[in-house]
């Protein structure tokens, strides 16, 4: 018989229990994210789908602002998993696209030198950052709370001085055919919308000089490079070396310093790229508007910090996921843009926020429990 | 334990000296360890245990003293040189982290790479079923791959680290007062651990302050006292109380003892 040749299966351990399917799910850092994202959306379908949150025009408002915070959540979630926070995001988005303007504009550069060099100074300063974190031990909330305050001073001070304001617009117009500014400022599908307008699927304008053209007219580029960047890195995160890195570096830096990873270089280039995903988002703003604002990005490294931990990172690190943050992003949009469409007060989107954020670190840190079995 | 003499010894350490100043923490200190043998290194605190394994492990350099690694004169300038040559160490502060599931722990640093598109993917299958299949040798059963370590106990988290130590090759495993935080259930499951790897022909390096615990998977018993070694003893040769003796220097014990009713 077949069955005397079978090796019977490894004795299971009496002392581990099983544990039930929701309790596995709970584990799950997306969890959280997920669970809130049908939660808005179902709301917002049920109390404001007539106000023209759902058409075309509705869906594209949302997702460019979801979008915009997604793209900063992607690098303020890996940099907190790496066990670091950077609170000189906000700063930064200012700061690069005052650069951007000042480059293009005042010194006259081509917009595409004055975007690479933005990006290469952008980048220094996140290594800077994350080098003097590194060398003193000091924590990073203190030393990018200093560059929180320095860039923006710069940002505020170089438009001043050298063209006595604080806003420098005409960017648009330098940027007229150059190659690399479509990558941040373009749109891409336009045919797809075009066909889809002239199909009947979405509205297209009625009259006036774009009459016949889709209302949407095609997807903007800072969607593509949300999409881009929270592919990218949730693959670094869950599926290379690397990322197993910086769980580790999150986790406990000295421990993973016994096992050789290097936990310095993984922490610094997680501050470079969270500088990146600012540069990002602030020269796609800025091509967008077609100018630079001393004020941009205020408040956007505590919007980050949100979507991520609404994603189910852990404020101390070594825990987390892309996709929860992405998630957390989309929340936050969804939330601003639909209070908006359904026609309630602005000022409670605070609120919302501030109630979201307690519950988000509260449900983390009963899952942490969890997950490591501490009582 | 007539065949060790068969095997040269994979490491002598000879008349190691460390002196941090004005302090010598070690004068003169020589051992050997074979293949294959669990080599207990007994002491009080401030023996100079600690040091002794720091040399050994690459982290302090002696001041005297030569350290001889499988036949060849070694100059470890880090813990990495050491680590390379095959000398591991397994720390009191483990290298665990509890928020990572035992595969991502086990490979921490040394994480498997599978190529796809040209792109060096993070080959977790492979992660998972190294991860199993070790744990299931040293009789630990997972739940799975991806539970956390921080569910683990004690025990099975120093045997997670030493069977770690042992897959990436180590040749010589030194274990820092595995047992001193550890309840007597795991204790026995760590000295049950410690016996596996040396049947594997891993050279043990024991370091406890119980002579119970020695005594139970040891082969010899090297004891230090105040920076020197008072000789090391082979199994069978030596009772626990003369081990105790050494280990205290004699004299004060010997009142305790008779003061406390004979329990230490």
């Amino acid at each position: 018989m077949s069955d005397a040749t079978q090796t019977p299966p490894p004795p299971a351990d009496e002392r581990i229990k099983d544990i039930s399917p929701l309790r596995q799910a709970l584990i799950r850092p997306e969890l959280g994210g997920m669970v809130g994202t049908v939660a808005v959306f179902t709301f917002f379908l049920l109390f404001a789908f007539d106000s023209g949150m759902f058409n075309a025009q509705g869906v594209m408002n949302w997702s460019v602002v979801s979008a915009q915070f997604m793209i900063i959540a992607v690098g303020a979630c890996l940099l907190m998993i790496a066990g670091e926070f950077d609170l000189s995001v906000g700063s930064m988005i200012g700061f690069a696209g005052m650069a951007i303007a000042i480059f293009s504009v005042t010194l006259g550069w081509p917009t595409w030198m004055a975007i690479i060099v933005t990006f290469i100074m952008c980048c220094s300063i996140g290594a800077l950052n994350g080098f003097i974190v590194i060398r003193t031990g000091l924590p990073s909330f203190i030393v990018t709370l200093a560059f929180l305050f320095i860039l923006r001073g710069f940002t505020i001070y170089f438009p001043q001085k050298l063209e006595r304001k604080t806003i420098i617009g005409g960017i648009a117009d330098a940027a007229e055919g150059d190659w690399l500014a479509p990558i941040f400022g373009g749109k891409i599908g336009q045919g797809l919308f075009q066909w889809l307008g002239d199909m009947g699927v979405i509205d297209v304008f009625e009259r006036g000089t774009r009459q016949g053209q889709p209302v949407v007219d095609g997807i903007p580029m800072l969607i593509v490079w949300a999409i881009g960047l929270v592919i990218f890195g949730h693959l670094l995160l869950t599926r290379t070396r690397f990322g197993n890195w910086i769980f580790a570096a999150g986790g406990d830096a000295e421990a993973a310093r016994n096992s050789g990873v290097p936990v310095n270089r993984v922490k610094v280039l997680m501050f470079m790229f969270t500088a990146f995903c600012a540069t990002v988002f602030a020269t796609c703003q800025v091509m967008e508007f077609g100018s630079a604002g001393a004020d941009r990005g205020l408040l956007k490294e505590f919007e980050a910090i949100i979507a991520v931990v609404i994603g189910g990172a852990l404020l101390t690190g070594g825990y987390g996921s892309v996709i929860g943050a992405a998630l957390g992003a989309l929340i936050f949009g969804v939330v601003q843009q639909g209070l908006f469409f359904a026609g309630v007060e602005s000022s409670l989107f605070r609120v919302f926020l501030g109630v979201i954020l307690l519950g988000a670190v509260i449900l983390n840190t009963y899952i942490r429990r969890m997950i490591t079995g501490e009582r | 334990m007539n065949s060790r003499t068969e095997h040269a010894p994979i490491i002598q350490m000879k008349n190691i000296e460390k002196h941090f100043g004005a302090v010598i923490a070690l004068a003169g200190v020589s051992i050997d360890v074979y293949p294959g043998e669990c080599h207990c290194l007994l002491g009080d605190n401030g023996a100079g245990k600690s040091t002794f394994i720091k040399t050994m492990s690459g982290v302090h350099k002696p001041t005297k003293g030569e350290i001889v690694f499988d036949g060849t004169p070694m100059n470890f300038d880090a813990p990495r040189d050491a680590m390379e040559a095959g000398i591991a160490t397994v720390h009191q502060h483990l290298a665990m982290i509890p928020l990572m599931s035992v595969s991502r722990n086990f490979f921490m640093g040394n994480e498997p790479v599978k190529k796809r598109f040209g792109i060096p993917f993070l080959d977790k299958d492979k992660a998972d079923t190294v991860t199993m299949q070790e744990m299931r040798k040293m009789g630990i059963n997972l739940r799975g791959p991806d539970q956390a370590v921080g569910t683990l106990s004690g025990g099975e988290r120093q045997t997670v680290a030493i069977s770690r130590a042992v897959y990436f090759g180590a040749k010589v495993l030194i274990l820092d007062e595995p047992t001193s935080a550890l309840g007597v259930r795991q204790t026995s499951n760590v000295l049950a651990t410690i016996d596996k790897v040396r049947k594997q022909g891993v050279a043990v390096v024991f370091i406890t302050h119980n002579v119970r615990h020695a005594l139970a998977v040891g082969d010899r018993f090297t004891v230090l006292n105040r920076g020197q070694t008072l000789g090391t003893a082979q199994r069978g040769q030596i009772t626990p109380d003369e081990l105790q003796d050494m280990m205290a220097g004699g004299q004060e014990l010997a009142t305790l003892d008779d003061a406390l009713g004979g329990t230490v």
